[in-house]
C-alpha cells in the first residue's frame, strides 16, 4: 500500500543547485534504449511562470511510468513538451533519439503520428461516431479505406467497444469515451503512449478498467507514460514513479519494485485490492442489459462485504 | 481518393452543423443580393454622369466675313491644340438650315443668314475644357482674352453650366465609388465574420485533429470545400432572385427610364459571373484564413 509520505520526500534535492536525480530504479527491461530523454529541461511560460526547472530523466523502451504531482507541479508541461505543443526554453527533449527542438512546425503532425495521446477530457470529435473517431487517426496518415475497415473494428473489440461502433461520443459513458480515445491513440500502434490524467474524470471502478487497458497495451511492448494525481492508483500499480513538485523532480523510483509478469486479470484483481476472483472475466466487454448490470452490482457488493 | 475524402468530410460537417452553415449561406445571399442591385446602379449612374460630361463642348464662332481659307486656317489651329478629341464644322448654311427648321417663323422674318461659321470642339476629357479654351483664346498680357486667330470672333462654353455639371458629376462619381468600396468591404467583413463564428464553434475539433497528427492542409481542405459550397449556393440563390427581379421589375421599366437602359450598365451574364466568383472566392479564402489561428496547436 501507500508508502509513508516522508519516505517519498527523502529523494528530494532542494533547489539552488541543479537537481541531482535520485538513483534510477534497479529492475529495468534489459537491452532497452531511451524512448524519452529529458536533459536539463526548463520551461518558462510567457509572463514568467516556471513550468519546469532543469528536469532530467530518461524512460526506456517498454517501461510503464507514472508522472505524479500536485496541480501546477509540471506534469502537464512535460506532456505538452512531449507532443511538441510547447518548446522547451532550455535543455533538450528527445523522443526516440530525436531532438524535438529540431522538428520544424510543418513536420510536427508527422511526429505526432508516432505517439498516442490520451487526455483527461478525452478530446473526441463530437460530430463523429466511435468508429469514425478511431478511423480519423488512420485517415490523417493516408491509410486506405480497406486498411481502416480492417483495423478499426479490431482495436475497438480490444478496448471493449465492439457494440458501440455507431454511437456518438455524447451517447457514451465517461469510461467508454476514454476507451475510444485509447483506441484512437493506439490504432496506429505507436511505440509511445502518453496519458494525461486518463482517469481524472472517472470513478474508481471505471479507472481500474482503464488502467487495465493501459497495462495490456504496455505488455505489447509500448512505452506508457501516465500523468496522474491519483496516489492510491499509483501505489497499487507498483510501477516506476516520477514525482514532480514546483517543476522539479523530487522522486524517481520503482515503488514496491514489483515487476512480476502478471496477467491483466491478476493485475486488475490486485488493483482492486481484493483476492482475485478466478471466475470473473475482466477482459469481457462491459455489461449491456439492465439485468447484467444489476447482477454485476450485486457481485460487487458481495465482493466488498467479503473483503 | 483524397478529394473524395475531403468532399465527404465537407458534406458531413455541413450536415452536422447545419445552423452555422445556414447562417453563412444567408449572409452570402444577402450581401450578394445587395451587391447585385448596387453594381448596376453604380454603373448606370457613373455612365450617366460621363455622358453628361461628354456633351460639354466649346463653340468657336468665326467672324461673319471669314473666307474658306480662314476656315481652313482656324481648323488647322484647333487641330494643333492639345486635348482636342473631336472637331465638328458647322457652316453658315448648315447652321441656318438647322435653326430654320427649329424656328421657321423667326427665320422667315429675318430673311438673310446672320449665323457665322462654327466649330464645335469636344475635348478629350471634360476636365480639359478650359485648357482647350485657353489655347484657342489665350489670356493676353493685359489680362483680356484675345483670340489666337484674327478670324475667330468668339469662343463660348456656357461657362456656368459647365462648371456646375463638372462639379456635380464629380461628386456623383466620387460618392458612388465610395459607396461601392464601402459595400464591398462590408460584404467581405460580414462573410468572413460569419465564417469565423462558425469556425469558432468548431475550434476544439480543429485542435483535436491537430493533436491526432493531421497536417494543416488535411484539416483545411474540407473547410475550404465547405466554403466553396456555401458560397456557390448563396451566390446562386442571390442570382436567381436578381434574375427574377430583373424580369419582373427592371425590364418593364427599362422602356421608360433612360438610366436603366444606359449602355454602360453591366451585362447580366457578366454580373452573374462576377457575383458567383466573388461569393465563392470570399467564402473559401475566408474559411482558409480564419482557420489559421486555430491551427496553431
Amino acid at each position: 500500500m501507500a508508502a509513508p509520505d516522508g519516505q517519498h520526500r527523502e529523494g528530494r534535492a532542494r533547489s539552488g543547485a541543479p537537481v541531482a536525480v535520485p538513483k534510477r530504479p534497479a529492475p529495468r527491461p534489459l537491452g532497452g534504449e531511451d524512448v524519452i530523454e529529458f536533459r536539463g529541461v526548463s520551461m518558462v511560460y510567457e509572463g514568467g511562470d516556471v513550468g519546469l526547472d532543469r528536469v532530467t530523466f530518461e524512460i526506456e523502451r517498454g517501461e510503464f511510468v507514472f508522472l505524479v504531482g500536485h496541480t501546477g507541479s509540471g506534469k502537464s508541461t512535460v506532456m505538452r513538451l512531449l507532443i511538441r505543443e510547447l518548446e522547451a526554453s532550455q535543455g533538450t527533449v528527445r523522443v526516440a533519439g530525436r531532438d524535438l527542438q529540431e522538428i520544424s512546425r510543418r513536420r510536427v503532425p508527422f511526429y505526432r503520428r508516432n505517439i498516442g495521446v490520451v487526455w483527461q477530457d478525452f478530446k473526441l470529435l463530437p460530430n463523429r461516431t466511435v468508429y469514425d473517431n478511431v478511423a480519423y487517426a488512420l485517415q490523417v496518415t493516408g491509410r486506405s479505406r480497406r486498411e481502416i475497415r480492417d483495423k478499426v473494428p479490431d482495436i475497438l473489440r480490444l478496448t471493449g467497444l465492439a457494440t458501440k461502433l455507431h454511437n456518438y461520443p455524447d451517447q457514451l459513458s465517461g469510461g467508454e469515451q476514454q476507451r475510444v480515445s485509447i483506441a484512437r491513440a493506439f490504432v496506429n500502434h505507436p511505440p509511445l503512449l502518453l496519458c494525461d490524467e486518463p482517469t481524472g474524470n472517472l470513478d474508481p471502478e471505471t479507472s481500474i478498467g482503464i488502467m487495465q487497458l493501459l497495462y495490456r497495451i504496455n505488455r505489447t511492448g509500448t512505452t506508457v507514460l501516465v500523468a496522474t494525481h491519483d496516489h492510491a492508483m499509483v501505489d497499487k500499480m507498483r510501477r516506476r514513479v516520477i514525482e514532480l513538485a514546483e517543476g522539479q523532480i523530487v522522486r524517481d523510483e520503482a515503488a514496491g519494485l514489483y515487476t512480476g509478469d502478471e496477467t491483466t486479470r491478476e493485475f486488475a484483481a490486485r488493483m482492486r485490492g481484493a483476492v482475485a476472483d478466478p471466475d470473473f472475466d475482466w477482459t469481457a466487454s462491459p455489461p449491456r442489459t439492465a439485468r447484467e448490470r444489476q447482477r454485476q452490482r450485486e457481485q460487487d457488493a458481495e465482493r466488498n462485504r467479503t473483503s | 481518393m483524397r478529394l473524395g475524402f475531403f468532399l465527404r468530410e465537407a458534406l458531413r460537417s455541413l450536415r452536422r452543423s447545419a445552423l452555422p452553415s445556414f447562417a453563412a449561406l444567408a449572409t452570402v445571399l444577402v450581401t450578394m443580393l445587395v451587391l447585385g442591385v448596387f453594381i448596376p446602379i453604380v454603373q448606370a449612374t457613373t455612365g450617366a454622369a460621363n455622358e453628361v460630361r461628354g456633351r460639354l463642348l466649346l463653340d468657336v464662332y468665326l467672324k461673319s466675313d471669314a473666307k474658306p481659307s480662314d476656315v481652313q486656317r482656324v481648323h488647322a489651329l484647333i487641330q494643333r491644340t492639345p486635348h482636342v478629341r473631336k472637331i465638328q464644322f458647322v457652316s453658315k448654311a448648315q447652321a441656318y438650315r438647322d435653326e430654320r427648321r427649329r424656328n421657321p417663323q423667326a427665320y422667315q422674318l429675318l430673311g438673310s443668314n446672320p449665323l457665322p461659321d462654327t466649330f464645335r470642339v469636344t475635348p478629350d476629357h471634360a476636365g480639359n475644357l478650359n485648357r482647350v479654351r485657353d489655347a484657342i483664346v489665350p489670356v493676353g498680357a493685359t489680362g483680356r482674352r484675345a483670340p489666337a486667330d484674327p478670324s475667330i470672333d468668339e469662343v463660348k462654353n456656357r461657362r456656368d453650366e459647365t462648371s456646375k455639371i463638372l462639379s456635380a458629376t464629380r461628386i456623383v462619381k466620387l460618392t458612388m465609388a465610395l459607396l461601392a468600396a464601402l459595400l464591398i468591404a462590408a460584404s467581405i467583413l460580414l462573410i468572413s465574420n460569419t465564417i469565423k463564428l462558425s469556425l469558432f464553434a468548431r475550434r476544439r475539433e480543429v485542435e483535436v485533429m491537430k493533436l491526432v497528427g493531421a497536417t494543416d492542409w488535411f484539416i483545411r481542405w474540407p473547410f475550404v470545400i465547405e466554403g466553396v459550397i456555401v458560397g456557390a449556393l448563396g451566390g446562386a440563390l442571390a442570382i436567381l432572385l436578381l434574375a427574377v427581379g430583373k424580369v419582373a421589375l427592371i425590364d418593364p421599366l427599362a422602356r421608360d427610364f433612360a438610366l436603366i437602359t444606359a449602355p454602360s450598365t453591366i451585362d447580366f451574364t457578366l454580373l452573374v459571373a462576377v457575383l458567383l466568383g466573388a461569393s465563392v472566392a470570399v467564402s473559401a479564402t475566408g474559411s482558409a484564413l480564419s482557420l489559421r489561428r486555430f491551427l496553431r496547436v
